[in-house]
């Protein structure tokens, strides 16, 4: 039995349709709290594309450091700052209408030049069906330098939020 | 190549439904009354005392941020642990220096008292 | 293509229907365990021997009146119970319940969905769990739910790391993280992973039982402490939803603890058709652990939780992680 493959184009219309909406909601809705919920369905969707491309390893890693830990993140900074929380705050000023305009013609412009010059290179070959053992063996030969720099960046990271949080302290 | 993920949408969709009928039916079903003294914000019976967001304390903050570091670590101890027995001492002589680096700065942080009282 | 998907939605209502069925009787099982435990006898009016008392209090719950706060938050406090009942369910569909076997003449397999990212599906979906709870806590619009939300939510994301770590170590082993694949290399009692795994398997119901907010590590709800924590605002069937989802997730650690440790389906004796049989009798097992474990211990402090799950259970993990690579690879 032969699988019939679902129609990936309607399949990322939908998801690019859920990510721009809820990117849309995180710039424009009022109350802070609400645009991080929207943050999340935002996120979410990226993950749903990586699963669009094969890329589950990079799906799942999605969802759980970005929604399950960035997100959480967010949310824990939100609620820190009560009064932000309850404010109604103001997402535009009085060039909102100008910037718009801007925003709209760079958009035009930069669809317009992709579509007559095809700058984006196009995928080699499919992905390994056993993305997380591509990766690991990847990881530990090909790119080790760069995985051994991600812990010092990790270390440096750790480092900068203690001195940042408790720097009045001491 | 998707087959395995329709049955994970399908789940999504029937748990979303079973949670809206459960909300829709208490909604429905349940006694309708005007709230009230009820409507206030449960205090053991007395009025509600003092604001009801007050700032919540940094150390919360830095458990979060913690979090995320560390979960970046077993993110990228996963890929390891699957193909460890092909990569061999090399490998886990790699993963000792990442681990290790990690440790340093988990080490500093508690050294630094941030994951102290809670 | 149409026939599979026919077939897997047939196990995904099969499966919903037994996890449902299970949470109510899950909290008929903890009272009387409880109950005989603390030399009393437990539900006993509704039905013979009180087996019908889940659903007196389905339909009690039902019932009751839908009390929404004049202060929450509306729209964060209808998602919040959502938001902690959809993860808790959707773990069941990497579990693999049963070995292959045929049914009217298809070969059907044990598992709802073999994903081939199995535990690592499993480990973001829990890392999901948290927003129910933060949600809830925040939009009530109460000082107590408010500390029981960010209490909890802290010790939950603290115990996610060890939960992690003990993981990793069983895929070390298994090189694999398809959850049926680790099920088919566990085939007799000799190769369960608990026996190369002891501390793993420690770490990993210690961590368990504190995403699960069960006591003891149960402050953030704890009644005599914050009132109901997070779910004090809530009513009738947005409450059950909060008390369903963690049932779900207590069985959902469960099973996937067995997967992980006790060889799932396998078991002697029983034909493949069967196998569900001895997988329902380890979580079975489990799960009267975790209500034994309610009816002992007292409850942990909150600044004792939380030292432990950094300070003792992360080192812990990461030893054991070490140990276990040093010990596969030499």
């Amino acid at each position: 039995m032969e699988a019939v493959q679902p129609n990936v184009g309607f399949v990322f219309g939908l998801f690019a349709a859920i990510i721009i909406t809820s990117a849309l909601l995180v710039v424009t809705l009022k109350n802070i709290f609400h645009c991080a919920l929207a943050l999340i369905v935002c996120l979410t969707g990226v993950a749903g594309i990586f699963v669009l491309l094969h890329a589950e390893f990079l799906a799942a890693v999605q969802v759980l450091i970005y929604v399950g830990a960035v997100s959480v993140l967010i949310i824990f900074s939100v609620m820190l700052t009560s009064n932000l929380a309850s404010r109604r705050i103001v997402q535009t000023n009085q060039n909102a209408l100008v910037a718009g305009f801007a925003a709209l013609i760079f958009g035009a412009g930069a669809l317009l030049l992709l579509k007559l010059h095809d700058i984006w290179p196009k995928a080699g070959s499919a992905l390994p069906d056993d993305n997380v053992m591509t990766i690991g063996k990847l990881l530990m030969t090909d790119y080790m330098l760069p995985f051994e720099v991600v812990s010092v960046l990790m270390l440096a990271a750790m480092i900068g939020a203690i001195v940042l949080a408790r720097g009045e302290r001491s | 190549m998707f087959e395995t993920y329709y049955p994970i949408l399908f789940l999504i969709l029937f748990a979303v439904f079973l949670a809206l009928v459960m909300a829709g039916a208490s909604i429905l079903i349940g006694k309708r009354t005007r709230l009230g003294k009820k409507g206030n914000p449960y205090e053991c019976g007395i009025d509600p005392v003092g604001t009801t967001r007050d700032p919540v304390p940094v150390k919360f903050f830095l458990i979060a941020i913690s979090f995320i570091l560390f979960d970046i670590e077993v993110i990228f101890l996963l890929p390891w642990a699957v193909v460890a027995r092909d990569l061999g001492m090399f490998g886990f002589v790699s993963i000792l220096i990442f681990v290790t680096l990690v440790m340093i700065g988990y080490f500093y942080e508690l050294g630094r008292g941030a994951l102290k009282w809670d | 293509m149409l026939e599979m998907i026919v077939a897997s939605s047939i196990k995904v209502i099969i499966v919903m229907l037994a996890v449902l069925t299970g949470c109510a009787y899950a909290t008929y099982m903890e009272r009387k365990v409880v109950a005989f435990m603390q030399h009393r006898i437990g539900p006993s009016y509704a039905g013979p021997y009180g087996l019908l008392q889940p659903i007196a209090d389905a339909i009690k719950m039902a019932f009751k009146e839908d009390v929404v706060p004049d202060k929450v938050e509306r729209i964060t406090y209808a998602l919040a119970p959502i938001a902690s009942f959809v993860p808790s369910l959707l773990v069941f569909a990497v579990v693999p319940f049963s070995a292959d076997f045929t049914l009217v003449g298809r070969q059907v397999t044990g598992v709802i969905s073999d994903l081939n990212i199995g535990i690592l599906f499993v480990f973001a979906i829990t890392s999901l769990g948290v927003y129910g709870i933060v949600l809830a806590g925040w939009s009530s619009g109460s000082k107590y739910s408010l500390m029981g939300g960010i209490r909890s939510s802290a010790q939950m994301i603290s115990y996610e790391i060890s939960y992690g770590l003990s993981i990793v170590g069983v895929i070390l082993i298994a090189n694999t993280l398809s959850l049926r694949q680790l099920v088919e290399q566990q085939d007799t009692i000799l190769h369960w992973y608990i026996w190369k795994q002891p501390l793993g398997f420690l770490l990993y119901l210690t961590c368990a039982i504190a995403e699960t907010n069960r006591l003891p590590f149960d402050l953030p709800e704890a009644e005599s402490e914050l009132v109901g924590g997070y779910h004090t605002e809530y009513s009738s069937f947005r409450f059950a939803m909060f008390f369903i989802g963690e049932y779900a997730n207590m069985i959902a650690v469960s099973c996937v603890g067995t997967t992980l440790f006790f060889g799932g389906w396998q078991g002697p004796f029983l034909p493949a058709g069967l196998s569900v049989i001895w997988f329902v009798i380890k979580v079975f097992c489990f799960m009267f652990f975790y209500i034994w474990l309610r009816a002992t211990f007292p409850r942990f402090r909150y600044d004792q939780l939380m030292n432990f799950g950094w300070k003792v259970l992360f080192p812990l993990a990461v030893v054991n992680l070490l140990v276990t690579g040093l010990i596969v690879l030499w």
